[in-house]
């Protein structure tokens, strides 16, 4: 066929002999104008900021005395193999909470979507565990947790960092079930609608369509659980398990400086931080991807 | 009014009398109220194979929440509704069985948008139907050849047009081999060039001889198409006839109302 392509030609050679016009190009200036502008106000806000604060830390008259007992890079470097060496506890606890609340997490929430009367019990048990969870402190259900299940005698020892991940699943499972349900919840209706009209079952329903949508909508907002799960696996030091917390105390009654909490707290911010710009950047892409190339 | 005085021209029989055996879908008595809304008021239907029933009527009319009934996705307050003579209305009966064997198809194509165009097609066979996942995945590729739509299968649905998207719900809703095919106004979402596509494609379904049932607001397809053209309003079947007779010769006032404001 050489009917269509005879007119291509012609349509290439006037995109080709496109010039931005005398008007787009001002446009241009103006706009490279702009944002010399705004870097230039930024890095000027900046240095004056910093500044400030800075001088504002070190005029302070204590700030010789806060800086020796909580900067003291000596104590830092001596203590930070023993910190270091605490925070692996911390991330195989994380790691073993993380699939822990995913797994009871989407327990729960399956429980609560449920229909019919046989399954009233497991619905209000859900509906129960996520209020009464979400309400008791970390704190109290770890001390709980930490101290009192061990004291039954009817499970076998094991380390105190077992129980610590137990009560962390256990609170944090019933955050997340609620991210999972209103995620269940924003698939819209029409979706479950189809699926069942295709003859899926209730169950097949939500396995292969609701969920994996679900999920996709609430990968932020779980993302966001998971950071401040982060750090909040150093609670568990409350219980006596060596992670970064309890060797960054340790060394700072060792020290008789604090700058070990410092290093333990630095040693957080390091960990948390990926998974902080990655939750930024899926958000990002989501949102692109929903605007789909508008400004606003 | 005159409907009153014309005598029994509603649906395809008295209620009370059994359909015609082989009778795909028969409906008698079929009501429908929301709270004291009346959007089903007895409607007696009878499908019978091959058939195309194209349902008219305005908005409010009870055009699609009919269809959902047929397919249990809503309940019905009173009546019976037979699928090749299985009472499907009885709540005894596994609803996600009688489904399994109705194709639906919706005004917003309702695709899986987490599924490529292929696995759209292919669900319910491997899930519904227990088909092996090769199999189900041949033929669903061969129902999207069959539409021009080969290309797309690894695709996820928002790469496609509307009218493509509606084919593909189309072909998913076929893919199953199921005893009758319901759309719900599938064009009525779609911009006017594209509505061409959808409709060639029911046609050729048509003329292959599934049995159909449409709730439409295409009056030239349902005239060329169909075999017999059901009129509702108010939640009851008006006037029930060949699309010949109906658009040529309507026998009811209200019909020819509503004929007059859409062909005007």
């Amino acid at each position: 066929m050489t009917t269509p392509s005879s007119t291509a030609p012609a349509g290439a050679a006037g995109a080709t002999a496109w010039q931005p016009s005398e008007l787009e190009l001002d446009r241009r200036r103006f706009r490279r104008r702009q944002t010399r502008r705004s870097v230039l106000l930024s890095a000027i806000s900046t240095v004056v900021f910093a500044v400030l604060i800075a001088w504002a830390l070190i005029g302070s008259p204590g700030w010789e005395a806060v800086r020796q007992s909580f900067f003291d890079l000596d104590v830092a470097i001596a203590s930070f193999p023993r910190i270091l060496e605490g925070l692996w506890l911390n991330i195989q606890v994380l790691v073993a909470a993380s699939i822990g609340v995913v797994l009871f997490a989407l327990l729960l929430a399956t429980m609560r979507t449920l229909r019919g009367p046989v399954f009233f019990p497991l619905r209000a048990l859900a509906a129960g565990y996520t209020d009464l969870f979400r309400g008791v402190p970390l704190l109290i259900v770890l001390y709980l947790v930490g101290y009192g299940v061990p004291g039954l005698d009817f499970f076998p020892r094991v380390p105190v960092a077992v129980w610590g991940t137990i009560a962390l699943i256990l609170t944090y499972s019933a955050y997340v079930a609620e991210v999972f349900r209103a995620g269940i919840e924003a698939v819209h209706p029409s979706q479950r609608l189809a699926a069942r009209a295709l003859g899926l079952s209730h169950g097949q329903t939500m396995r292969r369509v609701v969920l994996p949508q679900a999920l996709r909508k609430v990968t932020p907002a779980l993302m966001n659980d998971f950071v401040a799960m982060q750090k909040d696996v150093g609670l568990i030091s409350v219980l006596g398990a060596i992670d970064a917390v309890r060797a960054a105390q340790i060394e700072t009654a060792h020290y008789f400086n604090y700058t070990p909490y410092v290093v333990a707290g630095l040693l957080f911010v390091l960990l948390a931080w990926p998974t902080i710009r990655l939750t930024d950047w899926v958000t990002a892409r989501m949102r692109s991807r929903e605007q789909i190339g508008s400004i606003v | 009014m005159s409907a009153e005085t014309d005598g029994p021209t509603v649906g395809a029989g008295p209620a009370g009398i059994a359909a015609p055996d082989g009778t795909v879908l028969s409906l008698r008595g079929v009501r429908r109220a929301y709270d004291d809304k009346v959007v089903l008021d007895g409607i007696d239907l009878d499908v019978a194979p091959h058939e195309v029933v194209a349902l008219l009527g305005a908005s409010g009319s009870g055009k699609s929440t009919l269809l959902r009934t047929i397919n249990l996705l809503e309940p019905i307050d009173d009546g019976v509704i037979r699928l090749r003579g299985d009472d499907v209305s009885d709540p005894r009966v596994d609803a996600d069985a009688v489904r399994a064997r109705i194709g639906v198809v919706f005004q917003h194509y309702n695709l899986f948008p987490h599924l490529s165009v292929l696995d759209n097609v292919a669900l319910a066979s491997r899930l519904v139907h227990r088909m092996p996942r090769r199999d189900a995945e041949r033929r669903a590729l061969e129902l999207l050849a069959s539409i021009g739509l080969a290309e797309y299968a690894k695709s996820f649905p928002d790469r496609l047009s509307g009218g493509q998207q509606q084919r593909a719900a189309i072909v998913r809703a076929i893919a199953t081999g199921p005893e009758l095919l319901l759309l719900d106004e599938v064009t009525s979402a779609l911009d006017p060039e594209l509505v061409g596509e959808v409709l060639s494609l029911v046609r050729s379904l048509a003329e292959g001889g599934t049995t159909i049932v449409m709730a439409t607001h295409e009056m030239a397809f349902a005239r060329e198409v169909a075999d017999r053209v059901v009129f509702l309003d108010g939640g009851r079947i008006i006037e029930s006839a060949p699309p010949a007779e109906f658009f040529g010769a309507p026998r009811e006032a209200r019909t020819r109302e509503f004929l007059a404001r859409f062909l005007a």
